[in-house]
């Protein structure tokens, strides 16, 4: 059902209309696609509402009343006209299901070699980490033509965080990571929003996002640098709060040893072996003790507010790092 | 069903309004006519204050910088704006008016089933109400007619459990409201009225009452963690506590999506009456358009997840609720075919509750269409959250169930009041809703595409325009809902004497003179003929068709 010439065109022509603005800036590879299934579905709304006003006006003034001795023909039911709108709207509707649900089934799932970047709202800004330890507020900035996966969560109430440009959105909740990605099409800056009510300063919770060429970016990301990286501020943390002195590298403390954990099943003392990713380290850092690990003694404390969301990212990043090289190692 | 009922004349005759004065004889009365009228009144005074704070939203955003009132006094608005409007006006008005006004009418009975328990309801939706005009003035409420979780119980410190209490008190008068209407329409038939010789209107409430005593005790539940929450720091919702803020939002979206149903059934119930009438037609495909009232109360339980496409939910949820939300789209453009057929070959004529019912069709069919936008995933991440869903929604409860609530209104006023309203201002306001009602809200769904989320109270200048117009369109609509509540008033004194059917209307309660005796009828009427018989005369033996 592609058709990205009248795609394209139909972009095009509602960038030139004078005065009202119409469409939003298309710059990402996501938007395209979404772009195609809206005026889809504006032509059919379109076509429906202009045949039943139509229908409508027509019969309003053919069968006007003329007279109050008027006396219509009886309402005979018709079974063949009753099927056809019933089945027709449903065949319509199967059509725009599989479209919609494949495109938002491929948009939903970041590419493997994506770049990562990690998102925390709070009350009434958005802090940005770049891996290589830059840190932004209400700005992102990123590379053109390069995936990236933006791992978001909150530090109090649900945001959402919304590029319109990209038509990418997702809320951002407190307790839990949700991932969004985009690739950027053209260079330029952005709006993002939040679009999840969340109080007094909703509305300025807004940023923009830096869409800039390879070179700028490497530049800027330079120049942006404060020595430490996410996973060096991680390590920092990780002795700092002590968890290196029971989670020791061969495994003899008494915690496990997190090396090499990230990405495999841990079995818990419950039965359950769920993969260990982000979300399963945030709980492990917040409420150890409602994921008890077999041969290990419930002892650990919770370091539920005394560590900031930043801060519990920059701990996973870390984690995530112990056993990468032999990971790498293996695969190769 | 004879229309030429001999009238008494009005000063000497004894009707439902004459039939005892002072303030103790409405307070406490039981017939079903005198509550339907006390619930307009209060209703009535809930729309005027939800619609005079949506004047203010508007003026506000007239300036992307907020022109009007602090971030803080705009988020109160919206707030209240939409809990007043949906809790305390949409839920209640088609329902507890003319619900409560027509069903034993229209099933020739002299009450509803339990008459004392319909008293106590409007009793429960006044303390209901009280609590939450009691929260407006003593600092509003900050959360959004949603309440989203934790915002509502850790973070916001305005009235909340007040607010909370109110809706939640008020949703026992929505269930006793729809307890009577099912027992009524069960038990209470004339002779002769079988189920598919049931005014459409009828089938509409018995689909609206089975959603609301159903759904409502959920959100009442859902509101009564919410305060436990507040008061008791029970981990429920918010994380910090150990809670789950998603639980909220399903829970929450499994009584308020159906609540859009028990607005719009309703309505939909309205418009086959009208158009029956104004036509001169029997309504086109009777069991189709029943049928589909009764699979939009069933379907419309099992779509809540589409509210929550980029909430969280897993996106196999999301697949799900998609396609559900699709299946409970073909009900309702059954009914808008069904509908457009009955004009042809009518007698059709352009009287102000004809004009809504018309209204009604073309906005409730730009709404749904509007609505496959939110039930395609791959749009919905773009659009949902933003303008484009608030326009969507307008165009459903506005467009369609007040549009409707209108019509009815209109359609039933001579029987209701016994007098006539004048038919050139009735027929003015209804244009001038509907201009004024399409300014304000398609700019929106331009707004929506662009990317403003809603909830704004400052927004990026080149979003300017497009709420210009939408302002623009408000003053005109606010106009226009303000000449009814004038000549209506006007009437109830000076409008001419109604007869008992001014329109040549089928149906039970024209058969009753205008307005009804307190026993609607002398005697219990018989009926020997299907709903909307306004064909050919023609033997009763026939039978009916479909």
């Amino acid at each position: 059902m592609s058709m990205p010439w009248l795609n394209s065109a139909l972009y095009a022509a509602l960038q030139t209309l004078p005065g009202i603005p119409i469409a939003p800036p298309r710059a990402s590879t996501v938007a395209e696609g979404v772009d195609e299934l809206y005026y889809f579905l504006t032509a059919i709304t379109l076509f429906f509402t202009i045949t039943i006003f139509t229908i409508i006006f027509y019969f309003m003034v053919r069968y006007r009343r003329r007279s109050k001795e008027d006396q219509p023909p009886e309402t005979v039911m018709n079974l063949r006209l009753e099927l056809t709108w019933t089945i027709v709207p449903t065949l319509l509707c199967v059509v725009i299901y599989v479209w919609s649900a494949s495109l938002y089934f491929r948009n939903s799932r970041p590419p493997n070699n994506a770049m990562e970047v990690f998102v925390v709202g709070k009350q009434w800004m958005w802090h940005i980490q770049h891996p290589e330890g830059v840190r932004e507020i209400n700005e992102l900035h990123v590379p053109v033509g390069v995936p990236v996966k933006l791992t978001m969560t909150s530090q109090d109430v649900i945001h959402d965080f919304y590029v319109p440009a990209f038509r990418i959105k997702h809320d951002v909740l407190p307790g839990r990571y949700f991932s969004i990605w985009f690739q950027a099409t053209k260079t330029g800056r952005f709006h993002f929003f939040c679009s999840q009510y969340c109080g007094t300063g909703h509305a300025a919770m807004i940023g923009w996002v830096e869409v800039m060429t390879a070179d700028d970016y490497a530049a800027w990301l330079a120049g942006g640098t404060r020595g430490e990286t996410m996973t060096q501020a991680g390590e920092r943390l990780f002795h700092q709060y002590g968890c290196s002195t029971c989670h020791l590298r061969d495994g003899t403390g008494r915690g496990p040893s997190l090396e090499g954990q990230f990405g495999k099943p841990q079995k818990l003392r419950d039965g359950q072996s769920p993969v260990v990713d982000e979300g399963f380290l945030r709980r492990a850092i917040t409420q150890p003790n409602s994921m008890p690990i077999p041969n290990y003694a419930p002892v650990m404390p919770s370091f539920q507010g005394q560590l900031n969301e930043e801060q519990i990212l920059q701990l996973i990043a870390y984690v995530k790092s112990l056993g990468e090289e032999e990971r790498k190692g293996k695969s190769k | 069903m004879s229309a030429a009922v001999a009238e008494a004349p009005p000063a000497t005759r004894v009707d439902y309004l004459n039939a005892d004065y002072g303030v103790k004889s409405w307070l406490l009365t039981k017939d079903h006519k005198r509550i339907a009228l006390l619930y307009l009144g209060s209703i009535t005074v809930m729309f005027f204050v939800g619609g005079a704070l949506a004047v203010l939203m508007r003026l506000h955003l007239i300036d992307p910088a907020g022109g009007l009132v602090q971030p803080d006094t705009y988020n109160k608005l919206f707030t209240m704006h939409g809990t007043i409007m949906i809790f305390f006006f949409l839920i209640p008005s088609i329902p507890a008016v003319l619900g409560n006004f027509l069903v034993p009418m229209m099933v020739g009975a002299k009450d509803l089933a339990f008459p004392r328990i319909n008293l106590l309801s409007w009793y429960i939706f006044i303390a209901g109400a009280t609590l939450a005009l009691y929260a407006l003035v003593a600092g509003g409420v900050d959360t959004g007619w949603t309440f989203y979780t934790p915002y509502s119980s850790t973070y916001s410190n305005t009235h909340v459990i007040t607010m909370a209490v109110g809706i939640f008190i008020a949703g026992f008068s929505s269930i006793l409201t729809g307890l009577n209407f099912i027992v009524t329409i069960h038990k209470m038939r004339a002779p002769g009225l079988t189920w598919f010789r049931l005014p459409l209107f009828l089938w509409a409430i018995y689909a609206t009452s089975l959603i609301m005593i159903l759904g409502t005790p959920v959100v009442a539940i859902t509101l009564l963690l919410v305060g436990l929450e507040k008061w008791l720091h029970v981990g429920i919702f918010d994380p910090a506590l150990g809670g789950d803020p998603l639980l909220f939002q399903h829970l929450f979206w499994f009584y308020s999506h159906p609540a859009v149903y028990i607005m719009v059934l309703p309505g939909m119930g309205v418009v086959s009456e009208v158009i029956a009438c104004f036509s001169r037609k029997r309504i086109f495909g009777y069991s189709f358009v029943a049928f589909s009232s009764m699979s939009i109360a069933v379907i419309g339980f099992l779509v809540w997840g589409h509210h929550m496409f980029v909430a969280g939910q897993s996106i196999y949820a999301g697949l799900i609720f998609s396609l559900l939300s699709f299946l409970v789209a073909i009900p309702s453009a059954i009914k808008v075919f069904n509908w457009t057929a009955t004009l042809y070959q009518g007698s059709i004529s352009y009287d102000a509750p004809m004009l809504y019912a018309l209204g009604f069709i073309g906005l409730f069919t730009m709404g749904g269409l509007t609505g496959l936008f939110l039930a395609s995933l791959a749009t919905d991440v773009h659009l949902s959250g933003t303008y484009f869903v608030v326009a969507h929604f307008h165009y459903i409860m506005v467009g369609g169930a007040v549009m409707a609530y209108m019509g009815g209104i209109h359609y039933w006023w001579p029987k209701i009041s016994g007098r006539m309203y004048p038919d050139m201002w009735a027929r003015l306001a209804a244009a001038i809703i509907f201009i004024g009602f399409n300014l304000t809200f398609f700019p929106q769904f331009m707004l929506g595409y662009l990317g403003m989320p809603r909830r704004y109270a400052t927004y990026p200048a080149e979003f300017q325009v497009l709420n210009v117009m939408s302002s623009a369109g408000a003053t005109i609509l606010g106009v226009g809902y303000l000449i009814p509540l004038i000549y209506l008033i006007w009437s109830m004194r000076y409008g001419p004497i109604a007869p008992a059917n001014p329109w040549r209307a089928k149906g039970l309660e024209w058969t009753t003179p205008s307005p009804p005796p307190t026993q609607n009828f002398d005697v219990t009427p018989v009926v020997t003929e299907e709903a909307y018989a306004y064909g050919p005369p023609r033997p009763a033996a026939e039978g009916a068709h479909d």
